[in-house]
C-alpha cells in the first residue's frame, strides 16, 4: 500500500523510516531526481526544542494545492511534519520533490519549502525550562492577514 | 449563530455569536482587549478555507477559524 505523502506525527519524525520508504515507493516510478530536505532543529538560545500546532484542514488544503502544481510538471510533493515536542537534534519536517528532471525537482523543493515557511498553517514554540514560548518574532503573517483590524 | 475558533497561540475558547458578515465580528473582537492585538496580524478562513474581504458574509452554523502568524518547519 503506498503511503500518504502527507504524513503528520507526533514528535520527532523517524527520518531514516519516512525517508526510506518514499525511497522504496519511488525509486521505480521513472523519477529522475528524488530531492530530500530534513530540517533538524539546532541546539539555540538556550532551546530544549520546538513544539508544534498544526491546523489540519486549511494544511491538508495547502498540501493538496501544491500536489497539483507538482504533477502540472509530471513532479510529486511529500511531506511529513511533527506535532507537539521535537527535542533538538531530532527533525520535524521533511519536504520531497520527484520529478523525472532533475532542474524542476531544484526549483519545486525550494519553492515548496519557502511557501510552506510563509502559508503553512502551523504554529512554532521555544521549549524552555519546559515551558512552550510562541516564536513570535519568526513568524510570518498569511497573506491577506489583517482584514479583521 | 456563527461558530468563532482560535488557532494556534491564541489562548481563547471557541465563541458562539449571533453575526451576519465579517464586519461585525470584527466590530465584537474589538470589544475583547486580549483578542485585538492579534487582529492586526491574524488571517481569516471561513469554513477552512482563506477569505479576503471583511464583507464576507456569514450564515447560520459558519465556522469562523482565526490564524496568527505561522511558522512550520
Amino acid at each position: 500500500m503506498k503511503s500518504e505523502k502527507l504524513q503528520l506525527f507526533d514528535g520527532s519524525l523517524p527520518v531514516e523510516q519516512i525517508t526510506n520508504e518514499w525511497y522504496r515507493e519511488y525509486k521505480d516510478s521513472n523519477f529522475g531526481a528524488i530531492i530530500t530536505f530534513v530540517g533538524v532543529v539546532r541546539d539555540e538560545d538556550g532551546i530544549e526544542g520546538l513544539s508544534f500546532d498544526i491546523y489540519e484542514p486549511i494544511l491538508k488544503a495547502w498540501f493538496a494545492s501544491w500536489q497539483k502544481k507538482a504533477n502540472d510538471n509530471n513532479a510529486i510533493v511529500l511531506m511529513a511534519h511533527s506535532r507537539g515536542d521535537v527535542l533538538n537534534h531530532t527533525s520535524s519536517y521533511i519536504a520531497a520533490v520527484c520529478s523525472p528532471k532533475r532542474r524542476v525537482a531544484l526549483e519545486l523543493i525550494d519553492e515548496f519549502v519557502e511557501d510552506f515557511k510563509q502559508s503553512a498553517p502551523i504554529w512554532k514554540y521555544d521549549i524552555i525550562n519546559n515551558e512552550r514560548i510562541y516564536a513570535q518574532d519568526r513568524s510570518t503573517k498569511i497573506s491577506g492577514a489583517g482584514i479583521l483590524n | 449563530m456563527v461558530n468563532i475558533e482560535f488557532l494556534g497561540p491564541i489562548k481563547k475558547e471557541a465563541l458562539r455569536l449571533d453575526i451576519n458578515n465579517l464586519n461585525e465580528l470584527s466590530r465584537a473582537l474589538k470589544q475583547d482587549e486580549e483578542l485585538s492585538v492579534w487582529l492586526e496580524s491574524c488571517a481569516v478562513a471561513v469554513n477552512d478555507v482563506l477569505v479576503a474581504s471583511k464583507d464576507t458574509v456569514l450564515k447560520d452554523g459558519d465556522k469562523v477559524s482565526l490564524l496568527p502568524p505561522v511558522c512550520g518547519g
